[in-house]
């Protein structure tokens, strides 16, 4: 999609704007800073009890996170918004398919036109990392509904995990096959699922029956996690792919 | 009692001091370093403010993976490479 996508930094003019500028710049910041900070005095205090509300109703949640309570379940729209953001990103920065990309895996050792020799210390260490890793990450996911964790810091941690292969030099990702555009939209189509599905049932999108509510969150966090930490490694991978000598890529 | 709005105090100050170093560094390097640090004080802070959930997504996101993707923009600010080896990239 951004086929002309260009990051220079030009040297001749960088720190050199003209006056003009710089006192246009001045104005408009503070400007800003002065109306958002009357913003915030002039709002008065956010209502007290809220936490309050969360505490009472959280027994019809279904977890005992009131974090995840609000972000899963009470104000479970918001997050599916989120997830769709996230999937509208995905899809600006989606290399093209390749035809010859067909039965390849996601996931493979990079062996050919390999310019330096990976760092056999740091190939050990990724050894144990990056399974501790998606360890913490499901730890996360799965402890999110009783304590602090879930779905968006899983990903985060898995995707950093991802990071750290790709960094390594050995591994390479297949960012072509389609296993990755299914991977990038699980996570949203499960939860349009879940919601037409108690729309059907319930009466009422994203408000789940109370006897399902957990059951059905961990199934929402859970590809949801998969589709977040698939985006997050895409939009790393691509960033450095730009980077990268040219006989590095699609091989 | 002391020592914690003393340490308040510290991180509130660190934060915002990072922030205009990450903001005046001449290099694109440093600023980015700086940045990280900055997202690991303010992890630091969502503890002191017991929102646990925050200084993990904050931790993990803002300062690790924000981090990587600003390393992996300012390689390619180094390497520029010429508008004739990245069309045969394929990139999009």
């Amino acid at each position: 999609m951004f086929l002309k996508l260009e990051f220079k930094e030009n040297q001749a003019t960088s720190g050199e704007l003209s006056t003009t500028t710089r006192v246009l710049l001045a104005i408009a910041i503070v400007a800003l800073g002065t109306s958002l900070i009357y913003a915030i005095l002039s709002a008065g205090k956010a209502p007290p009890d809220l936490a309050a509300q969360v505490a009472e109703k959280l027994d019809l949640s279904g977890v005992g996170n009131p974090v995840t309570a609000v972000l899963l379940n009470f104000r479970s729209y918001d997050t599916l918004l989120e997830v769709a953001v996230l999937l509208v990103v995905a899809v600006a920065i989606m290399p093209p398919r390749l035809s010859s990309s067909a039965g390849k895996r996601f996931l493979f050792v990079n062996d050919t036109h390999n310019p330096h020799v990976p760092d056999p210390i740091l190939l050990n260490l990724l050894k144990w990392l990056v399974p501790l890793a998606i360890l913490l990450g499901g730890y996360l996911l799965w402890t999110g509904a009783y304590s602090p964790g879930g779905a968006f810091q899983a990903a985060a941690v898995i995707a950093g995990a991802g990071v750290a292969l790709s960094l390594g030099g050995r591994h390479k990702f297949a960012w072509e096959i389609s296993g990755v555009r299914l991977a990038s939209s699980l996570g949203l189509l499960v939860f349009v699922t879940v919601a037409a599905t108690n729309a059907f049932i319930t009466g009422t999108t994203l408000q789940y029956p109370i006897d399902h509510a957990s059951t059905l969150i961990l199934l929402v966090e859970t590809f949801t996690t998969v589709s977040i930490a698939t985006i997050l490694l895409l939009l790393f991978a691509q960033l450095k792919s730009l980077a990268d000598p040219p006989g590095e890529m699609h091989q | 009692m002391i020592i914690e709005s003393m340490m308040d105090t510290l991180l509130a100050g660190g934060v915002i001091l990072l922030a205009c170093l990450s903001l005046s560094a001449r290099q694109v390097f440093t600023s980015i370093v700086l940045y990280v640090c900055l997202g690991l004080l303010a992890t630091l802070i969502w503890v002191r403010l017991n929102a646990w959930d925050v200084a993990i997504a904050e931790a993990a996101i803002g300062a690790g993976l924000t981090g990587a993707l600003l390393l992996a923009a300012w390689r390619q600010l180094c390497f520029e490479p010429s508008d004739q080896t990245r069309e045969s990239n394929g990139v999009s």
